[in-house]
């Protein structure tokens, strides 16, 4: 798959996140709740790699696991030839300068106690020794960057707008140049007319900053626009892997076909050319046997049930998770 | 009349201290019988407390300061800014019907969802027996199509899904009959393809039950999906509103157009997206004239000055700015 890409920043290899359910008095572990089965990827540098997929398809699970702020149950990651899996604690701490996150709720994310200099201060207080003078000139440096001025250095963040808290969370994730970043859901709480500037703002530090990221949202049309590559995940695994516009254009598993004719259209002269999913998604505490897709797919047959089908190239750079595609 | 709800110059003020807020401001608006009317617009427009100001549930200190809701009902034409508390419960739910933005929030963790739904029928019809009662429940369960309804019947809200909790929700609305539902960003908590069922279902229930929507969404695209017609709220104003086909193609005013254009681009050519500079100004910072000029790239010196009206664009259209009249706000 693309994981065998040589001159990928990240990889990752058959990650795989299991929850314990406890049960009883004893808080006896009953059972698993199976978040990440199976996902695997490639970042290059300096490329945007959207994770797409409804809500509880354990794609934010798998964000904070590539980070290790979530200890994952199994497979390896890859970060510049370094397998971070094996790190000790100790050494991951040093490396997170490197690999941040951008959380998705600004309004939970920022601390209200702690005005914009603590705020952007502190990520460099913990990752570098500088000079009180280093450390103010880092943090207007940034300050300028998103936008902002030295006079709301002192306010705090219940005195900002929803998009201009965001832009503070970016700066405070940015601020120690990491060259890798997971951004969880990062515009999804702000306004349409708000979301246009983050993404800009995103986009444009990513250029300037040579950065890689994953992108993690349940927005199709923001993650086409912003990545490169994408995978679409359902619960738990990566359904559909490849370049975004071949993805977009031509989408080969049947969810993700349903996935994209679901997203309402700009024009109410093409109403409704949707391929409605029946039921939900599946509890994945106990997820179906065989393709997780199958309970809803209109292609399901009895070779599904039995046996999970694996990633398979369909073209070039283009993989789908399917029996049913030649 | 022609007209279920008559809306007409309604202002909704709050108190900010010892102050007085406002926040909607003389909004008219008309929704005719088995219509489905979209109003579209960014938080803290306005939107929402319009809905809940004609159900009477606006929570203190916002309040009424002016205007008129008129509604047709059943039994004749009543004022229901107007109507006692009592009054106002026998519309609610009987004649006009609420679904709210969190089916999760919605519903009362503690009883299941046969006695919730069941408390909205004996609410207007203490007469029915209790074998009534659940089988017009499991009738309603049936027609939102929830899979096994016996067994929802049973079943405590945290045991179902966003999906299944939301039709239920709608259900529960749709109890009564209600001649109007007021639908409040009613999938926007909800993944893509549930929202394209819970949509679908909305249209095909008002067919079948003669019932008149209001949709209440920021999302352009569910508007394009379900409406006939729209308003566009901004900074507790109309500033656009028109058949939906006629207010795509012929996008008006350019607070409408900027949010179009800020979703269209996603995915576009060019690689910068449109945006729309600044905020929405929030209640008590409205600007003296257009509340849009200082996001707007084409304001003039006038609309700083002055408010323009909302007038007729096109047959039909109306919008608020001086690109398409000369008219002033009175």
């Amino acid at each position: 798959m693309n994981g065998g890409r040589d001159d990928a920043l990240l990889r990752v290899e058959h990650l795989q996140v299991y929850f314990p359910v406890r049960r009883g008095l004893m808080r006896r572990v009953t059972g698993h709740v199976h978040a990440v089965e199976d996902v695997s990827f490639s970042v290059r540098p300096r490329e945007v790699f959207g994770l797409v997929g409804e809500s509880g398809c354990g794609k934010t699970t798998a964000g904070a696991a590539v980070l290790r702020l979530i200890e994952p149950t199994g497979g390896r990651i890859f970060f510049k030839g370094q397998e971070l899996s094996a790190l000790s604690e100790e050494a991951m701490r040093g490396k997170r300068r490197d690999m941040q996150l951008i959380f998705q709720n600004p309004y939970s994310s920022l601390n209200p106690r702690m005005n914009v200099w603590k705020l952007l201060s502190e990520p460099l207080r913990v990752h570098f020794r500088l000079s009180d003078a280093e450390l103010r000139a880092r943090v207007l440096e940034m300050l300028a960057r998103i936008g902002m001025t030295e006079d709301q250095l002192e306010r705090y963040p219940h005195q900002f707008s929803g998009g201009q808290k965001q832009r503070i969370s970016i700066a405070r994730a940015l601020i120690t140049r990491p060259s890798f970043v997971v951004a969880d859901e990062p515009v999804s709480a702000l306004d349409v007319s708000i979301q246009a500037q983050i993404l800009n703002l995103m986009m444009e530090l990513q250029q300037e900053m040579e950065l890689s990221m994953v992108f993690i949202s349940h927005d199709l049309n923001v993650v086409r626009h912003i990545s490169a590559s994408v995978g679409v995940m359902y619960l738990g695994s990566i359904m559909e892997l490849g370049d975004t516009e071949a993805v977009y254009r031509h989408p080969v598993h049947p969810y993700t076909q349903a996935l994209l004719s679901a997203v309402p259209a700009h024009d109410p002269t093409r109403k409704s050319s949707h391929i409605v999913l029946e039921g939900d998604v599946p509890n994945p505490a106990s997820p179906p046997s065989g393709c997780p897709f199958r309970t809803r797919c209109p292609r399901c047959t009895a070779l599904c049930a039995e046996q999970k089908p694996a990633l398979t190239e369909t073209e070039p750079g283009h993989f789908a998770a399917c029996h049913h595609i030649a | 009349m022609d007209e279920l709800l008559k809306i007409s110059g309604l202002r909704i003020t709050t108190l900010r201290g010892k102050e007085t807020v406002r926040l909607l401001d003389r909004v008219d608006l008309s929704i005719r019988k088995k219509c489905s009317f979209g109003i579209v617009g960014e938080s803290g427009c306005g939107k929402s407390i319009t809905a809940n100001a004609v159900l009477g549930l606006l929570p203190y200190p916002l309040r009424v300061s002016e205007g008129s809701i008129r509604y047709d009902s059943r039994a004749g034409e009543k004022e229901l800014l107007k109507l006692s508390k009592k009054e106002m419960q026998a519309v609610r739910g009987e004649e006009i019907s609420m679904i709210f933005q969190e089916p999760m929030t919605s519903l009362d963790p503690i009883f299941t969802v046969e006695m919730q739904m069941a408390e909205a029928l004996s609410f207007h019809h203490p007469d029915l027996s209790r074998a009534e009662k659940r089988e017009r429940s499991l009738e309603m369960l049936r027609q939102v199509n929830i899979p096994r309804p016996e067994q929802t019947l049973s079943s405590y809200p945290h045991q179902l899904s966003g999906g299944q909790l939301q039709r239920i929700m709608i259900a529960i609305a749709l109890m009564n009959r209600p001649r109007l539902l007021l639908a409040d960003e009613p999938t926007t908590a909800l993944d893509v393809t549930i929202q394209a069922q819970i949509l679908r279902l909305m249209n095909s229930l008002k067919e079948q039950n003669d019932t008149s929507i209001v949709m209440i969404t920021h999302d352009l695209g569910v508007i394009a999906e379900t409406c006939e017609e729209v308003a566009v709220f901004y900074a507790g104003q109309i500033v656009e509103q028109a058949e939906v086909t006629e207010l795509f193609a012929r996008t008006a005013h350019p607070y409408t157009q900027g949010l179009l254009r800020a979703v269209t681009s996603l995915g576009g050519a060019s690689r910068m997206l449109y945006t729309i500079p600044g905020i929405v100004p929030p209640g008590g910072q409205w600007l003296q004239g257009c509340r849009f000029a200082d996001r707007c790239d084409r304001c003039t010196e006038r609309c700083r000055r002055e408010m323009p009206a909302l007038t007729e664009a096109a047959p039909g259209h109306l919008c608020r700015c001086f690109l398409h009249s000369e008219e002033v706000e009175a």
